[in-house]
């Protein structure tokens, strides 16, 4: 009963919580939205603390679910990025007439994450999956008002529902061929090449493609990016994306890993696509939100790579990556969101001349884009040259050329954004923001985490360490 | 019940699959669209139940996953139904040719 405790304490606070905004929503008292934030904010920084302490290795459940401090370790990333995104909601919540409802579906997801990570079962898997992306496409359709933020729901829901069925196929063929749901019994089995085994992988591994949104999958993100609120959208691409991510890569290294050497021309296919056609669309993007959600396309794309390397290393760089692209992610929405939520302006054209206004966001976002592109004293550089480097380890520099060749074409677009806030004259720039003490801590703790987890090694051999002991 | 051999089952719920991927992509009607997704799911649950009972017969894994997943396209169909409604309320319509203000 203690182990219970202890291995799902990470699970068990964010349910709690989930409570206690159940009850404030339910009590006949009415609390004003600022103290419901400012009680939400404060449960959130406990729940980040408390993921730290105890972290012990174990499994519950009949082996279902597994957690050991890699996985404790990449749930505090996600509570990290959740506390994040919800100071820099802060000016858009504040007038919402539903925040207790909107934090109850953003923790739900959250604890659906958590049991993905951790799970080592298929139906498990499964159960936490669709947790985590249903409320989602729920919190997509916040601004109840907005036709594009239905709009976006519903494709949302539509190619989620599509994906899962993917996916659900994929497994009951699996489950056909070995008689296995368990990700050890699977990995057991799955030992010879048979047609059915190859079917059930792909179908497996487009459901996956839709949820990473690695390219001929990746149609409804940039829509749902856009249409969506700009908090919901930031969590989108950073926190749900990092949690399949994890689960991608532990689901290649421990179930199909006998089937390295198909998965390794699939995934290069995949990569080559994504990148090319995530940057090339993000060039001609005029909207803030639809260009952020090409280019999370294109970062995608160099994930894939580090995971071709098929290595600890591949494995190490991918969570050093999303660490590092929570930061930067979450740095350039913080600066969208407090512009949009304070002017409604969206469109790279309305940020001309922003320098002249308000400078340092001015300066947080530049960052933010450069850590993006990938430009040496950023976290952002190390990140990507770590996933390169994992890539290399297979010998294939082809890949390794056209992955640096899209990161000149990425320049070129990120560097579009920076110049349009510093160079271009504007008769009519957006007007100094007045933010509230909250998002400019968000963006302070972006700033400091990105250039501290690029100049500091320790992160990385961290994570490593953690892979090790693993 | 024994009469049946496993392939023509397994022949009814592939093309189930099948129908609702075609479904999905060729129906302009958002309900019609999420009747479609319901037949894929449909079909894994066939597939679950089939590949349980005919080749191992001593578990009950298979069967398990069929009950967890008609729940779930439960819960998936009621918020898909609640998006529809309120994207009626913003566009007159259910439609998905009309809502298509984000393209490219």
């Amino acid at each position: 009963m203690n182990e219970f405790f202890i291995l799902m304490k990470q699970e068990l606070v964010i349910t709690l919580i989930i409570f206690i905004l159940l009850f404030i929503k339910l009590s006949s008292k009415q609390w004003s939205n600022e103290k419901v934030l400012v009680l939400i904010n404060v449960l959130l920084l406990l729940n980040l603390a408390a993921g730290f302490l105890f972290p012990d290795t174990g499994d519950l459940f009949g082996d279902m679910y597994r957690t050991n401090p890699l996985m404790a370790f990449e749930k505090n990333i996600l509570n990290l990025g959740t506390l994040l995104i919800s100071l820099q909601s802060y000016n858009w919540l504040k007038t919402h007439k539903h925040v207790p409802e909107f934090y109850m579906l953003l923790l739900s997801t959250l604890l659906g994450m958590f049991f993905m990570i951790s799970s080592r079962h298929m139906l498990m898997f499964y159960l936490a999956l669709e947790l985590s992306t249903i409320p989602l496409a729920a919190m997509a359709n916040f601004d109840l008002e907005k036709r594009r933020s239905s709009e976006a729901a519903f494709k949302m829901i539509i190619s989620s529902a599509f994906a899962s069925g993917l996916l659900l196929f994929g497994i009951s063929l699996l489950y056909g061929a070995t008689g296995a749901l368990s990700f050890s019994a699977l990995g057991e089995t799955l030992r010879q090449y048979s047609p059915l085994h190859i079917l059930g992988f792909i179908f497996v591994l487009s459901g996956f493609g839709f949820k990473i949104s690695a390219v001929p999958f990746h149609l409804w993100t940039a829509d749902v990016y856009e249409g969506a609120p700009v908090a919901v959208t930031s969590y989108l691409s950073v926190i749900s994306k990092g949690a399949i991510l994890f689960v991608f890569v532990t689901v290649l290294s421990t179930v199909f890993s006998v089937y390295g050497s198909s998965w390794y021309f699939m995934l290069y296919f995949l990569s080559v696509l994504t990148m090319i056609i995530g940057n090339l669309f993000a060039i001609r993007q005029q909207n803030m939100k639809r260009f952020l959600a090409f280019s999370s396309i294109a970062q995608v794309g160099f994930i894939l790579i580090g995971i071709t390397g098929q290595s600890l290393e591949g494995n190490v760089s991918v969570v050093y990556f999303v660490l590092v692209y929570i930061f930067s992610n979450l740095a350039a929405f913080g600066v969208i969101s407090l512009i949009s939520a304070v002017t409604g302006k969206e469109t790279i054209d309305d940020y001309k001349g922003l320098y002249k206004t308000n400078p340092l966001l001015t300066w947080v976002l530049a960052l933010a884009l450069f850590s993006l592109a990938g430009i040496p004293p950023t976290a952002g550089f190390f990140g990507k040259f770590f996933l390169l480097l994992a890539g290399a380890g297979q010998g294939n520099y082809i890949l390794i050329a056209i992955a640096a060749l899209n990161m000149v074409i990425s320049l070129y677009y990120y560097l579009r954004v920076v110049k349009a806030m510093f160079m271009d004259p504007n008769d009519h720039p957006i007007e100094t923001i007045q933010a509230d003490w909250k998002p400019k801590l968000a963006l302070a703790i972006c700033v400091i985490g990105l250039l501290i987890t690029g100049l500091a090694s320790g992160a990385y051999q961290y994570i490593y360490s953690l892979f090790v002991l693993n | 019940m024994s009469g049946i051999p496993i392939y023509q089952i397994l022949i009814v719920s592939t093309a189930l699959f099948f129908i609702g991927m075609y479904g999905l992509f060729t129906r302009r009607n958002m309900i019609t669209m999420l009747m479609s997704v319901e037949l894929i799911l449909n079909s894994v649950n066939i597939n679950f139940v089939v590949f349980n009972k005919y080749l191992y017969p001593g578990q009950l894994d298979g069967l398990f996953f069929t009950i967890f997943i008609i729940a779930i396209a439960a819960a998936e169909a009621a918020v898909g139904i609640a998006i529809i409604i309120n994207l009626y309320r913003n566009h007159q319509s259910i439609d998905v040719e009309d809502a298509s203000e984000m393209k490219y």
